[in-house]
């Protein structure tokens, strides 16, 4: 019982955490654009009369409106989007007998987890990792490498699956490919503007009329432009440390629903462990899609280390988690009466 | 004073509104994980007759799997009870014919065969967690109806215990699991 009131108030969260992602998004555009209308006021104030005088906020206006249709449509097509930029195919008729344990391994996940079973996506890549996008659970999708495949036995297969299945059932995948989408886009925004800020600063200040009267607009403006300058050029960074701080407490969770999924808690320990050892980054997994996945595909160090670095990674420690699993499984297995000590 | 008397008997009737609807949701998840439970053994009952077209040895290892699927479809009408007592035999007989096959390299790299392994075996695992989801749903329908105060609603929801899948073979009891890279059992 207390379980499901558990699952129902970790949806509400995802929910109301999904709402203030959007909202902090659309005021950081405002910010931006009415912001840098605001600057232009200022700089254009003391103008003569025949020259240009910034007064409605068109830029405002303008970026505003662009905020709110992309994150309509990182909203609506987030997953399909996901899914086109990792490369991944669907596996409709599973041809090789490792493909039939795949599909397998998802039916019997998605019966332990009482879900509909999701569609299931190929990504040709020899790295093992995988991940889960979608809405909710009715159009919810998973992706496994090919590498995945390869690496892991089916115990941990299906543990890896239980753990996606996890991120699914708490609905953690709609607000991961929320941010996603976010990401994405504030790259392309960032990426253009700090190419147009190389080939010619004053442009954008209507009619090269700024320039000389900027001793006029006193020391706010000369702040004010600062913090707007730094806001453009920071944004990427910024909600990618959003994503992270998002993401990385649902790993565990997630880690521990597939272990009451499967009831084996050291076959996902041990399928970490192997997709931890196997080092190569996930090529087609690109950085604004690393939050999603089983674990970090670029491979990055902060994700491996303890300590206050950690606090930047995508991922909790991968020790860590393993650590969490390991104690989980001896406890099970002394419940069970079957825990045999290493020794001898 | 009036107000306060209206506000509690609204009180009331909305908790016994939601209590309720909560049973019969509760009630509504067991039929359908008993469902699932009855999808999977129904795809078990249709998977063993492939296997005596592909098996040739172990005669006998096949013909008590045999006899255990027609049981256990004929004990299908009987309830959660006898249901498990007769699936419990099969899974048994299943396991054992799993073992068998492990032993038999030519049996193991006849394609069919593999296929159906694992077909048999995800079958099983299918089984298995189907029927977690029922219990660990049965107990919480169980629990909520015989708890106070939800206790009250129970009755006007018609809410009766569910009886959970016991585990009834000895040898199930033991090795929960399909488990197909272990050694040939031996003989």
């Amino acid at each position: 019982m207390s379980e499901a009131i558990d699952l129902f108030s970790q949806q509400a969260a995802n929910r109301r955490r999904s709402q203030w992602v959007v909202v902090l998004f659309v005021l950081f555009f405002m910010w931006l654009g009415f912001g840098g209308d605001y600057i232009a006021y200022l700089y254009t104030r003391s103008a003569t009369p025949n020259e240009y005088h910034h007064v409605f906020p068109w830029l405002g206006v303008l970026l505003t409106a662009v905020a709110v249709a992309m994150a309509r449509s990182a909203w609506r097509n987030g997953p399909d989007r996901v899914i086109w930029a990792s490369g991944a195919e669907e596996l409709l008729v599973a041809q090789t007998d490792e493909e039939r344990v795949l599909v397998n391994c998802v039916e019997e996940m998605a019966i332990a987890a009482g879900l509909p079973r999701p569609r299931i996506y190929l990504v040709p890549d020899d790295d093992p990792n995988a991940f889960a996008t979608g809405h909710d659970e009715r159009d919810a999708r998973i992706a496994v490498t090919r590498g995945m495949l390869t690496t892991c036995n089916r115990d941990e297969l299906q543990a890896v699956i239980g753990h996606e299945l996890g991120h699914i059932k708490n609905h953690d995948v709609s607000l991961m490919t929320l941010l996603a989408g976010l990401i994405g886009a504030i790259m392309i925004v960032s990426d253009g503007t700090s190419r147009m800020l190389r080939t010619g600063n004053g442009r954008s200040f209507g009619g090269g009329g700024g320039g000389k009267k900027r001793g006029d607009a006193g020391p706010l403006a000369a702040i004010l432009l600062a913090v707007w300058v730094i806001s453009w050029l920071l944004a990427p960074l910024l909600t990618r440390l959003l994503a992270t701080g998002v993401s990385r407490g649902r790993e565990y969770l997630a880690d521990s629903m597939s272990a009451q999924f499967t009831r084996n808690p050291l076959a996902l320990a041990s399928a970490l462990e192997k997709i931890g050892a196997a080092s190569a980054p996930t090529k087609s997994i690109k950085q604004s899609c690393a939050h999603l996945c089983i674990e970090d595909p670029l491979g990055r160090s902060v994700n491996s280390r303890e300590g206050r670095l950690a606090d930047f990674g995508t991922h909790p420690p991968l020790s860590m988690r393993v650590a969490r699993l390991r104690a989980m499984g001896y406890q099970e297995m002394k419940a069970r009466g079957t825990f045999v000590p290493a020794a001898s | 004073m009036l107000i306060v008397v209206v506000l509690l008997m609204v009180a009331v009737v909305g908790w016994g509104i939601m209590s309720y609807n909560g049973i019969i949701a509760l009630k509504n998840q067991v039929a359908n994980a008993w469902h699932q439970i009855d999808v999977q053994l129904k795809r078990r009952h249709d998977l063993i007759p492939n296997l005596v077209g592909s098996m040739q040895h172990e005669r006998d290892t096949l013909e008590r799997v045999i006899t255990a699927r027609n049981h256990a479809i004929a004990a299908q009408s009987g309830g959660v009870a006898a249901t498990a007592a007769a699936e419990g035999q099969l899974g048994g007989a299943l396991r054992g014919l799993l073992a068998v096959v492990e032993a038999y390299p030519d049996l193991k790299a006849n394609t069919n065969v593999s296929r159906l392994q694992e077909e048999l075996s995800s079958t099983e695992n299918k089984i298995g967690f189907a029927r977690q989801l029922y219990n660990d749903t049965a107990t919480q329908y169980n629990t909520k109806q015989a708890q106070f105060p939800t206790s009250l609603v129970a009755g006007v929801a018609g809410a009766s215990r569910a009886d959970l899948w016991e585990i009834e073979d000895a040898g199930e009891r033991l090795n929960p699991k399909v488990d197909l890279t272990l050694a040939p059992p031996a003989r």
